[in-house]
This record gives C-alpha cells, structure tokens and sequence, in this order.
C-alpha cells in the first residue's frame, strides 16, 4: 500500500542520478532528465500551487504541449497532493470557440482549482472562465518557482491516503470531457503491479519509446507513469512531431535499444506506408521485444504490413503484441504477444455475422482472421454477457465485462454515469467480444462510439456541430464510423437530410458541414452524405439508430460505385 | 510556372488527400487551419512534393505557419528549386 509521492520520495532517495526518461524535440539535442531533476522541477510546480492557496484533493487541469512543463506540472500537482487532469492543447485548426466551448464544459463538471497554461493561452483559458465558477488559479508555465530540492516532510502529497484520488483521464470532445475516469493510488499500483506480471518488465533491461499523448490512457499510462513509477527509461516524443516524421520512433528504438512500445491500429499502417527507404537506414530495430497494438480493434493486416516493411531493418516477428485496454480499468485488461506469439483465430465469417458464434474454420473465401487479445491480466477477470446479463459459454460473442482491483473510483462527479456502466460489480465495456482457450478477441462495440486513429469520438458531439449549420436541422443528422482498411482504422461519416434539391446549395451545405465539424472538434471527415426527407432510421423511440443508418450508408453507396 | 505548380498541387490534394477529384482549390484558400488537411496527410503532401519538384520539407515546417495555402506552398517551393 503506498501512493504516487512516496514512491517518488524513495527513487529519488535511492537513486537520484538516473535517468528517468530522455525527452525528443525536432531540432533540438535529446534531454534527458534523473529522478533528481523531476522532483526538483515537480517541487516547484508543487510550490506554486501551494502559493496560489490550492488545497490537496482538488483538481488541477494542465494544458501544456507534450515537454519537460507537461511532466513537471503532472507530478508537481501529485507532490501537493492535488489531482492532476491533462487536457489535449488547442491545435491550429480547432476554432478557438469550440476549444473554450469543451474547457467550459471540463470546468462545470470537474470543477478544477486551477489550471496551468502558457501565458500566450491565457486569455483563451480566461475567456472559458465565469465569475463564480470553481477555478481560483490560471497559474503560467514561465511564472512557476525555479526547481529546487523537495522538502518532503512539508509536502502534502506525502500525506495521502492509496484510497485517494490520484488522477483523473478524460476522453475528447464534450462528452468525453464531462465524462472524467478517477483513478486512485491504489488502482494505479494494481494495474502496474500485474502489467508488469504480463509484460516481465525488467527496469534494468527495458526501454520503453512513445510519441502517445498524454491526455488518453495508453500514453499516460503505459507510456509515462508506467516507466517512470517502476523506474524503466522512458523515451518520448511529441505526438505532433511523430505524426510528421513517423520515423522518429524507429530513429529512437534504434538509438536507444527500445524494447517496448504501444501503438494504436493505424499506426502500423501508417508507419509501414510513410516511411521512406532514406529514413531507415542504419536503424536497427532488433532490440524492440514487443510492440503492443492497442485502444482500436487489431487488425490482422495490419500486422503483416509493420512486419514486411520493417522485418528488413532487424524488426522480429513475435515482437508484435497486442492488450485490450481501457482507462476505467486504469489500462490493461489483456496481454498477449508477449510469452508466445499472438494467436490468429480463423473463424466462419456467415455464422460469426449471422448467428454470432465464432466458429474455427479453415483459412480461404468465407474466412475472417481475428487477432487475438491475449490473456486477462492477474488481477482482471474477463466475461461476455449476453443482451441480458446473462454469462456466455466460449465462441459465442457478447459484451465484454470485466471485474479487477484496479477499476476507476467513479466518473468524477458523475454518479450517474457511474452507476451506468456497472451490473453489480462489472464493468460493463460497451464492447463485443469473445473468448476463446482463454483468449479474448474483441469483434465490435455496442455503443456508438467511433475510434479514429485511436481517439474516442462521440457521434452526438459531431451530430451537434453539423447541426448548427444552416439548412441543417436538429435531429436530422447521423455520424458514425466506417471500416478504411488502407489506413487501418475507422473513417467517419455524417448522413444529413436536407430539403433542397439544388446541387449548388447542397454542396454549400456539404462544406458548410465538413468545415464545421473538422473545426468544432478536429475530426475530419471522410464524407458528407447528404439525403433527402425520411432517409434517416429511427429507433422505435425516435432516436437515431446510427447502426442502421451506417448499414443503410454502405448498402447505398456500394451500388453507386 | 507557378500556376503549373499550384495546379499540380491542387490536383494531388483533391485527389490523393480530400479524395474528392471534382473539388477545386483555389490558391489562396486556407489548407492547414481550416482543417482541410489533417495532419495525418502532411507527411503524403511532403513527399509528394519531394518526388514531384525535388525540394526537401523538414518535417518542422510542416504547419500552417510555413505555408497555409497552394500559394504560399508554391513560393515555398519554388525559392528552393
């Protein structure tokens, strides 16, 4: 039993010389930061907020780019025992009003003391802020005391309980910001506890390399507070960057004899299809052990294009991996790839869609591969629960469940959504899946949610901003997500009925539509489907059934090819 | 030569990125901040432009401060050739 700050204290009594982790930007020489050097900058982070009168146990909101501020600030909110949530930064082409719409929204149901900013996004940040509301602080990055030695007898980070709050994750958009995963102490510990079981991370001899966010779970979590609670090298780079040179991480694998990385579906394709022959050369990927596809459905191909592209410059095939992952579960709930190769399961394609049993068959026509998840982690337990609760027997596709010591404390001020997503004491995912010797392979989800790239969207907050523009109206609107295979994820696409029939106008519209939802919430489109009175499919209750409407949207659109 | 170029450009971004070939884009219409392209497509454009005009884009310049429109890609290009 121990918190975040106590393990803190001993690394950096024990060894206050390593490196913790090494930070890469563009341009710039590596920097590599101790333990010495992160607790002494967290300490003061940990100051100002104690100058600026934040108590323990209050939420603090860090909009930073990804850099030496972001992780500072993280665990200098961890140091003075507050509650450290990161929100992604504004990027160029999300509209200033929508970010201040979604801070706005964050703000009235996390109630935050303070939030640590630049100070050229300070009035932006102000700009979401009322008179009244529960933000006493916009604290500025330059503006923090220097670093210095922590005191850790007057920390009251110290002074928490493992029980206690330790952090708070939201996913993206409106909805996803009002929806906070509160994670303790102790939840956090499990998870690492039993990951590092599944992984056999060895501190001394792994090195784990990211570009992951730190606003989402597989970032944040196995990609920062992983490495660094366990003392493994973390080496990481900026997402922005990475997504312009995706080379980056195999130049930093290479350099550094990385041993583990996560990454989500769509950057196995995009790293196998974007890298040039001139990029790679004199990198050695050899010592990569497992690179784990996680947060978007595996998928089989995708696999085979990493592993034919890279297998060439030293890259192993049983290093590919895979974990099904989630943030109310702190991260991992499986693991496979690691002890043997990922099992590909060959199942019948008919009686999986028809009667939703996955029934082994042999390879050809008719056949779909699905890539196994592996195994749950030691303290997870997995089920598949049909429509009605009930258990399911092996094969046969239901919803995943599962039950852990290390499940989220609550949505954070949000007893109802909390008392939502749990049947007794299971977790309840939201995803299909099934199970099989042991292995769980997860097939779809049951709720509407689209993944892109991996990112959770929220179809309502799209259908939302389409809404708002003219000729568009409420309620007629469906946004949902379609397969693309040569990006290896999903695309999304927004159905709108509209009631002019002139081409002009309708395009207009289209724009109007495409512009709208890329700027509200930087999401862009694949396609804008616009459709005449009555297309749309509603369930019995009037709601859009984005489901059928996505079936209808493929029916239609492939007999127009 | 710069409107050659611009329409070349034009043609691949309509093409290749938007995937909407009909589409015309007009040179000094906004690329980057707009969010007509998606940062996912900046690595395609640069190496399209590398294969096409044999100019190198550094992987920093690949934001809107460098070049926000076909216009501004194009003198970007053509002060390198």
């Amino acid at each position: 039993m121990t918190t975040f700050a106590e393990v803190l204290r001993q690394y950096h009594r024990e060894t206050p010389e390593r490196v913790c982790m090494v930070l890469q930007h563009s341009g710039q020489e590596d920097r590599k930061v101790t333990y010495r050097e992160l607790l002494e900058g967290a300490n003061a982070h940990a100051r100002s907020l104690q100058a600026a009168g934040i108590q323990p146990g209050e939420v603090v909101i860090l909009i930073l780019q990804h850099g030496s501020d972001l992780v500072f600030s993280f665990f200098g909110a961890v140091l003075h025992g507050a509650i450290p949530s990161i929100m992604p930064f504004l990027t160029e082409k999300l509209l200033p009003e929508r970010y201040r719409a979604d801070l706005a929204s964050l703000v009235s149901i996390t109630r935050p003391a303070a939030i640590i900013t630049y100070p050229e996004f300070e009035a932006e940040v102000r700009a979401a802020l009322h008179p009244g509301d529960s933000v006493r602080a916009v604290l500025l990055a330059d503006q923090v005391e220097p670093p210095s030695a922590p005191d850790f007898d007057q920390l009251q980070g110290l002074r928490r309980t493992p029980q206690d709050i330790v952090l708070l994750q939201h996913s993206s958009g409106t909805t996803g910001l009002q929806k906070g995963v509160a994670l303790s102490h102790q939840a956090v510990f499990n998870q690492l506890a039993a990951y590092q079981q599944a992984l056999h991370l060895d501190p001394e001899q792994d090195v784990i390399v990211s570009w992951l966010p730190l606003y989402h779970d597989m970032g944040l979590i196995a990609g920062f507070l992983q490495p660094v609670l366990t003392r493994t090298l973390l080496v990481m780079m900026s997402p922005f960057e990475w997504v312009r040179a995706p080379q980056r991480l195999l130049t930093a694998v290479s350099q550094y004899r990385g041993t583990l990385s996560w990454l989500p579906n769509f950057a196995y394709n995009f790293c196998a299809q974007k890298i040039r022959d001139r990029h790679l050369e004199g990198v050695d990927l050899s010592s990569w052990r497992a690179v784990i596809n996680c947060s978007e459905p595996v998928r089989y191909e995708s696999h085979r294009a990493f592993l034919e592209r890279f297998a060439p410059h030293g890259f192993r095939p049983q290093a590919l991996a895979a974990s099904y992952a989630m943030a109310e579960n702190v991260f991992g709930v499986t693991q496979g790839g690691i002890d043997a190769p990922l099992t590909v399961d060959i199942i019948d394609r008919e009686a999986f869609q028809v009667e939703r049993v996955a029934r082994p068959c042999a390879d050809g026509e008719g056949a779909l591969k699905m890539v196994s998840c592996g195994r749950p982690l030691s303290n997870t337990q997995v089920r598949i629960l049909s429509a009605e609760g009930q258990e399911l027997p092996e094969r046969h596709v239901g919803e995943v469940a599962l039950h852990s010591d290390c499940m989220l404390t609550g949505y954070y001020n949000r007893p109802d959504e909390t008392a939502k997503a749990f049947r007794g004491e299971w977790y309840l995912t939201g995803d299909y899946g099934y199970l099989a010797d042991g292995e769980l392979y997860v097939s779809g989800r049951k709720k509407d949610l689209i993944i892109v790239g991996g990112k959770n969207i929220y179809p309502q907050d799209l259908e939302n901003l389409a809404m708002s523009v003219p000729g568009v109206h409420a309620g007629r609107v469906s946004a949902f997500g379609v397969d693309n295979p040569e990006a290896g994820t999903e695309d999304v696409v927004i159905v709108a009925e509209v009631d002019s029939e002139d081409p002009q106008v309708r395009e207009q519209i289209a724009d109007g539509i495409r512009q709208a939802v890329t700027r509200g919430s930087a999401v862009a489109l694949r396609s804008v489907y616009l459709v005449g009175p009555q297309w749309l499919v509603k369930t019995s209750s009037g709601k859009n059934a984005r489901l059928a409407n996505r079936e209808k949207f493929l029916k239609e659109t492939a007999e127009q090819d | 030569m710069s409107d050659e170029m611009i329409s070349q450009l034009a043609d691949y971004i309509a093409k290749d990125i938007l995937k909407q070939p009909k589409r015309s884009l007009r040179p000094d219409e906004s690329l980057l901040k707009s969010g007509l392209i998606d940062s996912f497509h900046l690595v395609d454009l640069a190496l399209f432009v590398e294969d096409t005009f044999n100019v190198h884009l550094d992987d920093s310049e690949l934001n809107a401060d460098s070049f926000d429109t076909l216009a501004a890609l194009a003198e970007l290009i053509q002060e390198r050739q």
